[in-house]
């Protein structure tokens, strides 16, 4: 149990989420099974494979950890007739900076997550499948392993399941803190046992050549309980919630200077901004007003509380209309958050009020992206520390005019020139406070007196 | 290096988890002998090698990757603070000078990303760590294998008796 337990909100709709906190609830396959556990299972054991697929499909659900790709067409991706082994891991190396869901799920309903795992293997085909679990959850690790016992010894899991014909083994496999292990192709890598160095994409997209060089569905944790309800509720009705593109629920983590941090699962888009923050949280901290908020994880570009976006709706009867509005009219979908400039990225949402310096929170992020970095492309291992070292020597004294420019042109030579996506989300956040809060870097750099970050090169010429 | 039966066994259930590549066991393996050694000796790093027939270098750099893998002992009790924005938003930073303080613990000025830390007793270690997707209940901490989440100041004494 978490240190803070709060009854869900009037507004949250649980479904992953059901049993998180849930008064008298054990991670136990008996709790579960007692609750309707794995009779989502049974009933799709008793679907063809391409049936759930194309559910998954009509779902319209998205990926829940970071990329928002569609669940379905990744699936769609495994070839009819594939002749290669295929696999399928869960990724649950949560580590995006402001995201906190999978671990409620993985240490306190496993079994829903092994379930819809379950379900996910036999729609793809996949006889051997990894749980992905970072090195920082030793505890969770141990909770997994003991839920995938118990669903062994129910037959859930192992040869000829519910004697279907159908074999799966699940293992556990535990990272051991590196971030880049959630990309998924540094996360293969690493069940490779080789460095998690992202591979380049094309040729080597997971569903083609993920593990082993074998076809691949890398999921999220979250995604892959979706799948289960998705079987319960049939992906027609499951994509009447949420809006269209932004279907389903989604467990929206928000930390920071609000009142309620915590997590909360909403209707995807069913909230804005502004009721998420003031209504769902209680509001800033009193006394304080809002100043920033990074709304999908710390590789989100951050919002500043008095932007105004010009933004198009589509009107039921096809036209579109443009209008103007502030942060806490975003809607906290995709689409919406891309519309913004930002993304919704993990989920995770970082407030901050107008107490922060704008430096030394990027700064932090720095810290976090230099220590990260895999150091496989040279414009994310060098740009990602060079721009750590800038933020540092500004909130030390030692920052120069230009350096607000120096970190801009620094993020804008890693973003796009990287093999995986580190490079875009390392670049973000310097490219957006920068330019959101520039009068508090050169206010820094103006307290030094240093109008150049460049040294007077006495050679020249 | 003695490896004990109950861990040998251990060791090849593990590898059976990996029917289609040996070398994917490395990791499981750094783990399960950093669990039971404290860290992982150069002896260690071959006699995985040898174990899973791969070249000692594949092994060492894994362990010199990740940052969780460590080539030195720690103390007897080792304390992770988050150090990532939530919870150096929360406190984070204040938290690790306070686990310093009373762990008897130097910490050197001016290092804002702390390296592992150690008492002069052995008897406590500490350093940052990257988020650990507690952000709703910053400052969160690990003290050996067990999670602690808005850990205040004044709780630091009482939370180091439980570690002795």
């Amino acid at each position: 149990m978490p240190a803070i337990v709060r009854t869900p909100h009037p507004r949250e709709r649980r479904i992953v989420f059901k049993n998180v906190d849930r008064e008298g609830w054990t991670t136990d396959i008996d709790c579960y099974l007692k609750d309707g556990g794995y009779e989502e299972l049974k009933k799709a054991l008793k679907m063809q494979p391409l049936e759930i697929v194309n559910e998954v499909k009509a779902s319209g659900v998205r990926g829940r950890g970071g990329a928002g790709f569609p669940t379905g067409a990744k699936w769609g991706f495994i070839r009819p007739g594939e002749t290669k082994p295929i696999y399928l891991i869960c990724n649950a190396d949560e580590a995006e900076p402001g995201t906190f869901k999978d671990r409620y799920i993985i240490h306190q309903d496993p079994h829903q997550l092994l379930e819809g795992m379950i379900i996910s293997c036999y729609a793809v085909n996949a006889r051997l499948a990894y749980i992905y679990i970072r090195g920082e959850f030793p505890l969770g690790a141990k909770i997994v392993e003991q839920a995938i016992k118990e669903a062994k010894e129910h037959g859930f899991i192992g040869k000829n399941i519910l004697g279907t014909g159908f074999d799966l083994e699940i293992y556990v496999h535990r990272g051991a803190g590196a971030y880049i292990c959630g990309e998924e192709t540094g996360l293969i890598e690493s069940i490779e046992g080789k460095r998690p160095y992202p591979r380049i994409k094309p040729p080597y997209f997971p569903a083609a050549l993920g593990l082993y060089m074998s076809p691949t569905i890398v999921n999220n944790v979250e995604t892959l309980c979706d799948v289960k309800h998705i079987i319960k509720m049939g992906g027609a009705e499951y994509a009447k919630i949420g809006r269209p593109n932004n279907t389903g629920t989604r467990i929206l983590c928000v930390s920071g200077d609000v009142q309620k941090p915590g997590y909360y699962e909403l209707e995807v888009g069913g909230v804005t901004l502004g009721e998420l923050i003031y209504d769902i949280c209680g509001g800033i901290r009193p006394g304080h007003k809002l100043k920033a908020v990074i709304p999908g994880g710390s590789s989100a570009k951050v919002l500043r509380a008095d932007e105004r976006y010009k933004i198009k709706t589509k009107q039921p009867d096809g036209t579109t209309v443009e209008e103007e509005i502030g942060i806490d009219d975003i809607r906290m979908d995709f689409d919406s958050l891309a519309t913004v400039g930002s993304m919704a990225g993990s989920g995770g949402v970082i407030v901050m009020d107008d107490s922060r310096d704008m430096v030394w929170a990027l700064n932090n992020i720095n810290q976090f992206y230099g220590h990260e970095s895999c150091g496989q492309c040279t414009p994310c291992r060098e740009g990602s520390l060079w721009m750590q070292k800038i933020t540092t020597r500004l909130l030390d004294g030692g920052g120069a005019d230009d350096d607000a420019d120096m970190l801009k042109s620094v993020a804008d030579r890693i973003a796009g020139r990287t093999i995986c996506a580190f490079g875009e989300a390392c670049a973000w956040p310097t490219q957006s406070f920068v330019a959101k809060f520039r009068d508090e870097f050169l206010a820094y750099a103006s307290k030094n007196g240093n109008t150049s970050s460049k040294p007077e090169n006495k050679h020249q010429g | 290096m003695e490896i004990p039966q109950a861990l040998a066994d251990h060791i090849d259930e593990v590898i059976s988890h990996y029917p289609v590549s040996k070398r994917s066991a490395t990791l499981p393996l750094l783990h399960l002998l950093q669990e039971h050694f404290g860290y992982i000796s150069e002896e260690a790093i071959t006699w995985v090698a040898t174990k899973l027939e791969l070249e000692p270098i594949n092994v060492l750099e894994l362990v010199t990757f990740y940052p969780m893998l460590r080539q030195h002992p720690v103390g007897k009790h080792h304390i992770r603070v988050c150090r990532t924005l939530s919870c150096a938003l929360g406190g984070g930073y204040a938290l690790l000078d306070t686990f310093c303080k009373h762990a008897n613990i130097e910490k050197p000025d001016g290092q804002h990303h702390a390296h592992l830390l150690k008492s002069a007793d052995g008897k406590y270690s500490v350093e940052f760590v990257e988020c650990l997707a507690s952000c709703g209940t910053a400052p969160v901490c690990m003290i050996n294998d067990d999670f602690y989440e808005a850990v205040s100041e004044d709780s630091v004494p009482e939370l180091l008796k439980k570690y002795q």
